[in-house]
């Protein structure tokens, strides 16, 4: 009887905890759909004043594909990467989890520096984001873009350490979890950066 | 014993599957992948290469667009109708996805219009 008493407390708190932390990602989920408004406002600015070029450059003269589309891959794959570190984190294979984290997290850092390369070489050639409607409309969004995935990289070092030093206990894998929903959110944002401002805009 | 008994058949236990279903196995990451790679090498090589009228390009890339963005949301975050956490994360979406159809497309449909009669 009291074995059965025990159990089914123990039963309560695990389904507690499961509930705690589904509401923790679900939380962090509904931050994100915020998050996506923010998106959908630059995007909108972006779409009312991207003809507005104040006789300099449009997206047809400044875009070059190649290089999105390296940093499209490098975004891509850092997607899988992620994913693979997850399953790794679930199974509490902390080197698994550890590795994938770290090649995620240079494949991020590539984008970010591909994309701070893209900046310079616009604003040394007199293309800054000071010179038209478009440009600013341009760093303001694909700069947002690239700030988020920057927060991403600071949080994911965090969780390397934490993970290096702690191990995978629930609530770290929760945090894990809700980083790599921000992860392939920001991969679903670049979906739309890379259609409507770089392949529409070098039409 | 009891106690892994007890696990076994209580309602927890569906929990717990629903939660290994939500985050998804190899299998579906690497569909997912695979499916981005070719959605993301279609529309970069319709622009690039240009052969086709822009009217058809655009409307090519923004619908391989669309649908890179279900299998991203599918296969990446996991949405779907089955699982209650599931079916919480796809109507919050789809709540969301109303709200960005009624800024984005109601802020351009405006602007557009407008500067159409300014011209005028």
């Amino acid at each position: 009887m009291s074995t059965l008493a025990a159990s089914m407390q123990s039963d309560d708190a695990h389904e507690h905890h499961e509930h705690h932390e589904n509401n923790t990602v679900f939380g962090f989920w509904l931050y994100l759909m915020t998050d996506c408004l923010l998106f959908a406002s630059f995007f909108a600015t972006y779409a009312v004043l991207f003809m507005n070029t104040a006789g300099g450059v449009s997206g047809k003269d400044i875009f070059e594909l190649n290089f999105v589309a390296l940093e499209t891959a490098a975004l891509l794959v850092s997607s899988i990467t992620f994913g693979l570190a997850m399953l790794g984190a679930q199974k509490q294979n902390r080197k698994a989890a550890l590795s994938w984290l770290a090649v995620t997290w240079v494949l991020g850092a590539s984008f970010i520096g591909m994309e701070v390369h893209e900046f310079h070489h616009l604003i040394i050639h007199g293309h800054g984001p000071q010179t038209s409607a478009f440009l600013t409309a341009f760093f303001s969004l694909v700069g947002l873009h690239g700030l988020h995935v920057t927060a991403g990289l600071v949080w994911m070092t965090i969780m390397f350490i934490e993970v290096s030093r702690r191990g995978l206990p629930d609530q770290t894998v929760t945090r894990l979890s809700c980083l790599s929903l921000f992860w392939h959110f920001l991969d679903i944002v670049w979906i739309c950066v890379f259609t409507v401002v770089y392949l529409m805009g070098a039409m | 014993m009891a106690l892994h008994d007890s696990k076994t058949i209580a309602p927890g236990d569906v929990n717990e599957h629903s939660h290994t279903d939500d985050h998804g196995d190899i299998k579906s990451y690497i569909i997912g992948f695979v499916l981005s790679i070719v959605l993301t090498a279609i529309p970069f090589t319709l622009v690039i290469g240009g052969e086709y009228s822009k009217v058809t390009t655009i409307y090519s890339v923004v619908t391989l667009g669309l649908v890179q963005i279900w299998v991203h949301l599918k296969y990446f975050l996991h949405l779907n109708f089955v699982t209650e956490e599931g079916r919480a994360n796809t109507f919050s979406f789809l709540f969301s996805a109303l709200i960005i159809l009624m800024v984005v497309g109601l802020s351009v449909w405006i602007i557009y219009e407008s500067n159409a009669m300014m011209m005028y």
